[in-house]
């Protein structure tokens, strides 16, 4: 299929190749082969399952095609993808990310990172002018999450963009949240956009899986030789499931909008609610900027209980929801952010950004939302 | 999930399986491959012996489907023929079925070529006309089994007026809710004892697994059902258990969207010039419109329509180029059906043409795709 000439729907359930061009199959095959046979001793366009795989060519060639990038690349989890992503710095390189940056990857860039002798600058990156006094010689990228996880601080990407350009630096950007359905980094001068594709993308929480993707042709040349030569590439089987996830986000990340706006404003008139964080809402801080470079408020808000000793029995009496970290799947996922999504980054550094022991975040699902409703105000 | 009869189709669908392995708390509930089981101790079992008589993955979806079609017991098989066989197994050499004309060409084929052999006879009759089932009936007569909408044509029969006719007469009511799903169609509640579906087509809805689905009403035939399957074994592999699991809880989404693209395609065809009829239950000139209207939520993804030749049929399916030409329904991809030459082959020629399934007949399984790229694409292939 020539999908380019397809509307946003469309390409997401033809991707790359609708069918099978030895058999016509409806079905992208699960390669599970590990080597290819070298026709006369010479390499075909695959030749180890590692360097690639038609099953993970297929989900690689789907998010290039979704976030207008030239080619994509799937790991075996987004920790994978970050991790894969930010090879493309080396030794002696700085790095400025936000203060409020998902856990893992928070982790990631302050434990593993400074030990491969990369520094890290974590700073309110919705200020421009604390990411300006940032830079030192030695910067060369910018890491950006908008909306932020899980206070939802908006990022202006178009002037961090603009900046990184005017001083020579790369920007990528973990667009986990919203997905290509809802916000178009590349388009926005963002140079790699990441995914934890765990969550929206494969939307089922069934599979594990990472996505990177780059509209540079010498970036994706470093990211396709790092990929092959560090090897977290993303199975057969579960390129085969992402692929079939995408196929249904629309459908997934449209109902669970429309749901999560709904609940986000009945929890606002909540007694027991202190605050709502939802882009959606009217009075939502970053309201104007998320939807100049965004077409949606996404599935994923958070909340405050005005009591702490209220945490413990909502948790416990609420039946719907899944307790547990992670977010994007069609079940809903309750998150007590202390302790789960971002267990790793110590109490004080929390306590300072705002991510107290009462904030809960919630992943809506496709369920009814009446039901979710029910469900959430019997447990407040 | 706790059980709860007050929560809708939509959030049951969603969390199928959750909750329900309870050491890990693991949201998709796991694939067990296992084949067999170990034993405590002689004469004691942990409720699983060997997968063909159950399995863990399997009982979860088998759980599933019995209560989205409001049912006691489901059973899957490894095919939707798989599970029309099985049910006709459930007869006896001597019985006669009364079975809808408009039908899938697979269940006609094994009808008239497996099971005649085994002493079964059947009548096909046009099941929209109630008068038309009353008067095939004999005294050797156990079950009707209807398609409604039908394929390709789709007409639709009156679930609870054959239903009805079945109690009087003490037969067994089956209808097959493939292409409708319990999201918009739910024939138990209307009556009827066993409802069959090839589950390869909307509950599976991605066209990568084959699966057969037997719901029925009461305990006692599931347990026969039951009894069945276990005994010919023709079950759904764990894998695919757990791959239809997964999609059906995208199901209410997808039948949502299929039925408001096919009423667009549909109204479109119907303007086409090229395009001499279009046979959708959800258009107002079509004979079960009403009907449906009242024994359904929604009209579904499936549609059929005539072109004036069969050479511009033939001229459609290979200048085609984003829905696909090939067999089977139900998918996120748009897929388009010859089904003189392809579902309906083994049905005779001289029937097949008295029905109306001839060669400029094309049936159309509407996808989840942007509707004007679908139809930008029937436009250039008319062309």
């Amino acid at each position: 299929m020539t999908a380019k000439t397809y509307r946003t729907a469309t390409v997401l359930v033809h991707q790359g190749i609708d069918r099978d061009p030895a058999t016509g199959a409806s079905a992208i095959p699960i390669y599970q082969a590990s080597t290819y046979h070298h026709v006369g001793g010479r390499p075909g366009e695959y030749d180890y399952a590692r360097s690639g795989n038609p099953s993970r060519r297929q989900v690689e060639d789907a998010i290039a095609l979704l976030e207008g990038g030239g080619r994509g690349f799937a790991y075996a989890t987004g920790m994978a993808a970050v991790g894969s992503a930010l090879a493309l710095l080396r030794s002696g390189d700085h790095l400025i990310a936000p203060n409020d940056l998902y856990g893992g990857s928070w982790r990631y860039l302050s434990t593993v990172l400074p030990e491969q002798g990369i520094t890290v600058s974590f700073v309110d990156i919705t200020d421009l002018s604390r990411i300006e006094e940032a830079i030192t010689p030695a910067t060369r990228a910018i890491f950006l999450e908008t909306p932020s996880n899980p206070l939802f601080n908006i990022t202006d990407i178009r002037a961090v963009t603009a900046l990184a350009r005017q001083r020579g630096l790369l920007t990528l950007l973990d667009n986990t949240f919203m997905t290509p359905l809802l916000q178009r980094p590349l388009e926005l001068g963002v140079d790699v956009v990441i995914h934890s594709a765990t969550k929206f993308l494969g939307g089922h929480s069934d599979l594990m899986a990472g996505l990177v993707t780059t509209a540079d042709p010498q970036l994706a040349k470093r990211l396709k030789h790092f990929q092959n030569a560090f090897g977290a590439v993303l199975a057969p089987f579960d390129s085969f499931l992402l692929a079939r996830g995408i196929k249904t986000l629309k459908l997934r990340l449209e109902t669970a909008q429309r749901s999560a706006q709904e609940l986000a404003e009945r929890l606002q008139c909540h007694p027991a609610v202190a605050r709502v964080w939802y882009p959606g809402l009217a009075d939502f801080a970053g309201r104007e900027l998320h939807f100049a470079q965004a077409t949606g408020a996404g599935a994923v808000l958070s909340f405050e209980l005005k009591e702490q000793a209220r945490v413990a029995p909502l948790l416990q009496q609420i039946r719907l929801p899944i307790i547990a970290p992670s977010l994007g799947g069609v079940e809903t996922i309750l998150t007590h952010c202390w302790s789960m999504s971002h267990a790793a980054i110590p109490a004080e550094t929390k306590l300072r950004l705002g991510i107290r022991e009462t904030l809960l975040r919630i992943s809506v699902g496709i369920e009814d939302v009446e039901d979710l409703w029910e469900d959430l105000a019997a447990a407040l | 999930m706790t059980r709860n009869e007050t929560r809708t189709l939509e959030t049951r669908l969603a969390q199928i399986g959750v909750g329900r392995d309870e050491r890990t708390g693991a949201i998709s509930f796991p694939i067990y491959p296992s084949a067999t089981y170990r034993h405590p101790a002689v004469g004691q079992s942990t409720g699983y012996d060997y997968t063909r008589s159950g399995n863990p993955t399997r009982q979860v979806l088998e759980a599933g489907l019995a209560e989205l079609e409001g049912g006691a017991r489901a059973r899957v098989f490894a095919s939707g023929m798989a599970a029309l066989t099985t049910l006709f197994l459930h007869f006896s050499a001597g019985d006669h079925l009364i079975v809808s004309e408009d039908l899938y060409g697979g269940t006609y084929r094994v009808l008239d070529q497996v099971f005649a052999k085994l002493g079964l006879s059947v009548s096909y009759v046009d099941t929209t006309r109630l008068a038309a089932i009353e008067s095939a009936v004999t005294a050797a007569t156990v079950a009707i089994l209807i398609e409604t909408p039908g394929n390709p044509l789709l007409g639709v029969a009156d679930i609870a007026a054959v239903a009805g006719l079945c109690r009087r007469r003490r037969l067994l009511c089956i209808v097959d809710n493939t292409f409708l799903t319990p999201v918009l169609q739910r024939p138990l509640e209307l009556g009827a004892d066993v409802v069959v579906h090839s589950a390869t087509k909307y509950l599976g809805g991605h066209n990568d697994l084959c699966s057969g689905v037997l719901v029925a009403r009461e305990a006692q035939l599931g347990e026969r059902l039951y009894f069945l399957q276990n005994a010919t074994g023709a079950v759904l592999p764990p894998q695919d258990c757990w791959l239809l699991i997964r999609s059906l809880k995208t199901l209410a989404l997808r039948m949502e969207r299929h039925c408001r693209s096919a009423g667009e395609v549909a109204r479109r065809l119907q303007r086409h010039p090229q395009v001499t009829a279009v046979y959708y239950p959800g258009l107002e000139n079509h004979p079960g419109h009403e009907l449906s209207r009242r024994q359904t939520s929604g009209f579904g993804g499936m549609l059929s329509f005539r072109v004036e030749s069969p050479e511009l049929a033939r001229q459609v399916l290979e200048k085609l180029r984003l829905i696909s030409f090939a067999e089977s329904l139900g998918g996120v991809e748009s897929l388009m059906t010859l089904p003189a030459v392809q579902t309906h082959a083994d049905i005779p020629e001289a029937e097949r043409l008295r029905l109306g399934v001839c060669e400029s007949l094309l049936r159309l399984s509407v996808g989840i795709e942007s509707v004007p790229d679908i139809i930008a694409d029937l436009e250039q292939a008319l062309a």
